[in-house]
């Protein structure tokens, strides 16, 4: 048990237990290029990446390597390494000249997998790692006549090592707390890089890890400073609100329309909608502006294939340009963009309980049970009878019993954005009947989707939800009975702060929740997801 | 038995350069596997599940008799082909009824608890939970050591993050998406063609070998460093690490001795979808490359998603799609089923008799692949409408070498699903008695299709 020093009000924090973290294929390749050189095409779909409890962070915690996906490192660490190492780029990032090209050096080879394995592995290598990498080197070397293909090998091995495809996170006694244990200083190295910058560890926080600052108080709020300062953080936003928004899917062209129902809809539009909601977040966040006003605010970007389905003139032929939604678009707030829209519907019609669902969820934190296994939809969605709108279709299974105790919850939500088709665009009328986007949520009530965003913007569940997903996004695990106290004070302090996510970044980052640990996770008893 | 450095040897006998491996180096190589396929061998036997979600109409798709010469019933209808080898492809399909899922008071978490409870043989505590390790993989545990891939997961979904091929608890096997992807992993610069020539092994090949040890040096170290959950999470890796090691051994040894294996000529473009036309194309190649990686020995196991069990299956221009149509569409009352859902039933079985037909089609021993396979295809429910566990279809084609009677109908009356995979165990040569939990537990094997 431990007090947070970093706060006026003292808090008892038991945090949870740590584990290997896998890389996700972001990080993997973010990491590549920082430390390999940014012309590296880096190998897509590696072996994907694993969602659980609604963030890939906490995925991470329990992903493993199967022989298929071993087989696809191994492969794509070959791609890499012959990329990396290539005539043109292997002086920048070698830095030594070998006494011969064609014969193994062993002190050039040393100095190269000492300096590309310490940004790779997040921590200096020991001598029986580095011993075994130059032995590769020589053997490739002699059998190939080629100094840099023996380094190829090298590097191969440094790539495909659990010590670079899981971050391993290491506790110890803590002098100050003989009862505790901490993240070591250079635990924490990687611990704030890949939650600031989704990336490795840059070589001064490798230093300030490797020299015991990131476990000191001021070395610790000294390193958030400049991470929090450096332009990197943007990086960090997106890959924090496309997690939690699940816009992978958006990559992965997971999110298919019918093209002879929606012939607006393309890929390449798709992917800008996404970057649409991801520029107006961090331009959001980047102006330390209320995280609530999200949900209400007009600014955004626009791109001329966006116009065509916000159906508004854009003046740049191509790229960005700001945007603000006009007073009469019907749209405002996240919750008018075509990205969450289109994520939230089905191949061919919008899903009202979808996106009801989404916002009782991930926004509010709130759980939305599944339905029961005998249950009859005939009646909610055949758009061909007699119920043509879904507001009719679903206040009919709201007087099923089985039905109604959820759908109450997320369909008064989704309805308010009926007018959003299921690629966003708007539209006045569903088979020929105006479409009422009124409703309450939890005893607010409004016209439409404006005022749904207005609602949603004042719900006390808001702030305290985000510092909750946050939270388990920082730690890569759902918050422990012994952190509740933590998040309840992390929201208090977000709130007093104007709900500014920075402020919120660095009280979880200085917070003993993110610098302590129970230890090792035990063995894992839950299963995945089929 | 004596050990040999068997890098030291390759090494040796690289330094000249590139040479073509003697006979008794490769003898070496293979004994120690035990991969062998030495002249006069039995014909390797080769198991693969084929999934559909969303099931069938009970009454239209089971036949109304048992044993052989049953009357196809309309949903099965696509069984109903002529074989380039002669023959029906009914006749190499036998029919699995009535056999069903117990749920033991469990909760029956729509589409989940069908499906695990087949593949696995336990039910699920928790939504969207894996309880076990699923049949295939259980199987390629056991047979997956002698070919160059332990095993290969497909699926027809275009989602690169599902399958249902599960290592164990938390170890997803991620499907192959893209024909163009599979054939690049099977028959690309790696695979060893028996058509080109003399063999001539990879230097580089070697090299990755001394990779893969210095990564194994790694373990020690980094075992020590974590807690219990990660040592498991680790082993498999290893495990992975080990496989690969396998792998290269195999590519080593030079090319497949199997008189049907030829190199698979190259997909054309992929058109990866949710359309079913474009689920039913990829099944296709998928199915043709497949074959073509079986016929020379690259795995003894696969599996296949053809569609999520919850089907996202969709005709072009419509907006709805398979799943939800088996929930929202009406009853027609006067045929008594769901017709625009049911028409994805049928596409489902012509994909699932493309499938089969397809390794059928290539000649091996005195039959045909088929005849040396044994192919489960079922789905996570029967009525889909209802999420209907009892009487959950299955059918199982091929002869397995000859240890299986195709063409029989079998009404399972009520006993556990599990007698399937039982049946597949036994057969595959595992010396499983029992399997499954609980009400789950399947002692005996489907005896009316063994031979």
């Amino acid at each position: 048990m431990i007090a947070s020093c970093s706060s006026d009000t003292a808090v008892t924090v038991e945090a949870g237990p740590v584990a290997l973290r896998r890389l996700t294929g972001d990080q993997y390749e973010r990491s590549i290029h920082d430390v390999l050189g940014r012309h590296i095409t880096v190998p897509s779909r590696i072996d994907p990446d694993d969602r659980r409890d609604g963030l890939l962070a906490v995925g991470a915690s329990f992903a493993g390597v199967t022989p298929s996906g071993f087989e696809k490192y191994e492969a794509a660490a070959a791609v890499i390494a012959e990329q990396a190492l290539d005539a043109e780029h292997r002086d920048g990032l070698v830095q030594c000249q070998p006494a011969s090209p064609t014969a193994a050096d062993d002190t050039c080879a040393r100095q190269f997998v000492e300096r590309v394995g310490r940004r790779l592995f997040r921590r200096s290598l020991t001598e029986d790692e580095v011993a075994g990498r130059l032995s590769v080197a020589r053997d490739a070397t002699s059998e190939l006549n080629d100094f840099y293909g023996g380094l190829e090998l090298a590097l191969v091995s440094l790539l495909v090592s659990p010590e670079f495809l899981f971050r391993v996170e290491e506790a110890e006694p803590d002098p100050s707390d003989p009862s505790g244990t901490r993240l070591t200083s250079i635990s924490m190295a990687s611990r704030l890089s890949f939650l600031l910058w989704n990336t490795t560890p840059d070589d001064d926080l490798l230093a300030a890890g490797d020299d015991g600052e990131l476990v000191d108080d001021a070395g610790l709020s000294a390193a958030i400073e400049r991470l929090l300062a450096s332009p990197k953080l943007e990086t960090g936003l997106r890959a924090m609100f496309s997690d939690l928004y699940d816009f992978k899917q958006f990559d992965d062209g997971l999110v298919r329309k019918d093209a002879a129902l929606f012939p607006a809809y393309t890929q390449p539009m798709i992917e800008e909608a996404k970057e649409q909601t991801l520029r107006t977040i961090v331009a959001h966040l980047a102006d330390e502006r209320d995280y609530r006003e999200l949900f209400t605010t007009t600014a955004s970007f626009m791109t001329r294939r966006l116009g065509v389905i916000y159906q508004v003139p854009v003046a740049t032929a191509s790229g960005w340009e700001p945007y603000v939604f006009g007073e009469d678009s019907g749209r405002a707030g996240l919750l008018g963009h075509i990205s969450l829209n289109a994520l939230h519907s089905h191949a061919g019609r919008s899903s009202a309980t979808l996106r009801g669902k989404f916002v009782r969820e991930v926004l509010l934190c709130q759980d939305v049970p599944t339905p029961p296994a005998n249950i009859d939809f005939s009646i909610v969605e055949n758009t061909t009878g007699e119920l043509r709108t879904a507001r009719e279709r679903l206040e009919a299974h709201v007087t099923e019993k089985a039905c109604a105790g959820c759908h109450t919850l997320m369909d008064p939500i989704g309805l308010a954005l009926e007018k959003y088709d299921a690629i966003g665009m708007y539209r006045e009328e569903e088979n020929s009947v105006p479409i009422d986007t009124s409703g309450e949520l939890d005893g607010v009530s409004y016209d439409d989707a404006v005022g749904l965003g207005a609602a949603l913007s004042n719900h006390p569940d808001l702030g305290p939800c985000l510092v909750r997903s946050l939270y388990r996004y920082a730690v890569g695990r759902g918050a422990e009975p012994g952190e509740e106290e933590l998040l309840a004070a992390l929201g208090k302090r977000f709130a007093r702060s104007g709900y500014v996510v920075s402020d919120l970044l660095r009280e979880i980052l200085l917070s003993e929740g993110f610098r302590t640990t129970s230890g090792p996770r035990g063995v894992d008893e839950t299963g995945d997801t089929p | 038995m004596k050990r040999f450095d068997r890098r030291a040897m390759l090494r040796g006998t690289l330094a000249g350069g590139a040479v073509t491996m003697g006979i008794p180096l490769l003898d070496c190589f293979l004994n120690e596997h035990g991969s062998a396929l030495a002249q006069g061998a039995p014909l390797p036997l080769r198991f693969g599940a084929w999934m559909w979600g969303c099931g069938m109409n009970p009454s239209r798709w089971t036949p109304t008799t048992e044993g052989t010469d049953f009357e196809l019933p309309i949903e099965l209808r696509a069984l109903d082909r002529e074989l380039a080898s002669g023959g029906k492809l009914r006749d190499h399909v036998s029919i699995l009824s009535g056999f069903d899922v117990k749920l033991d008071g469990r909760p029956n978490f729509p589409h989940t608890a069908g499906l695990m409870g087949t593949l696995t043989g336990s039910l699920p505590l928790q939504d969207y939970t894996v309880p076990a390790p699923t049949l295939d993989t259980i199987i390629a545990a056991e047979v997956g050591g002698f070919t160059r891939f332990r095993s290969i997961e497909m699926s027809c979904t275009g989602n690169p993050n599902q399958s249902y091929s599960f290592e164990s608890q938390g170890v997803p096997n991620a499907p192959e998406i893209s024909p163009g992807a599979l054939y690049t992993r099977v028959f690309g610069p790696e695979f060893a063609d028996p058509n080109a020539g003399p063999f001539t092994p990879d230097p580089r090949l070697m090299l990755r070998q001394s990779v893969l040890s210095v990564v194994k040096e790694d373990r020690d170290r980094l075992l020590k460093r974590v807690g219990a959950h990660d040592k498991q999470r680790l082993d498999q890796y290893f495990t992975s690490v080990r496989q690969l090691e396998l792998q290269i051994d195999i590519l080593l040894a030079g090319p497949p001795d199997l008189e049907s294996c030829q190199k698979a000529p190259a997909p054309g473009a992929d058109d990866v979808g949710s359309e079913v036309g474009q689920s039913m194309a990829t099944n296709r190649v998928m199915a043709e490359l497949l074959s073509f990686a079986l016929a020379c020995d690259q795995t003894r196991v696969f599996s296949m998603m053809f569609s999520d069990r919850i089907s996202g299956l969709r005709q072009p221009g419509s907006s709805a799609q398979h799943h939800q149509l088996t929930h929202d569409e009406p009853l027609d009352p006067e045929i008594g089923y769901q017709p625009e859902a049911t028409e994805f039933v049928y596409a489902s079985m012509e994909a699932w008799a493309d499938f089969v037909e397809r390794l059928a089609a290539i000649p091996e021993g005195d039959g045909t692949l088929l005849d040396n396979c044994l192919v489960f295809g079922h789905s996570d429910v029967s009525l889909a409408k209802a999420h209907g566990i009892t009487g959950v279809p299955m059918m199982i084609a091929g002869r397995a070498g000859g240890a299986l009677k195709p063409g029989v109908h079998v009404a399972g009356a009520t006993s556990p699903s599990t007698r399937a995979g039982l049946t597949i165990q036994q057969v595959m040569g595992l010396t499983s008695e029992s399997w499954g939990s609980r009400s789950m537990e399947a002692t005996q094997p489907i005896s009316e299709i063994l031979a």
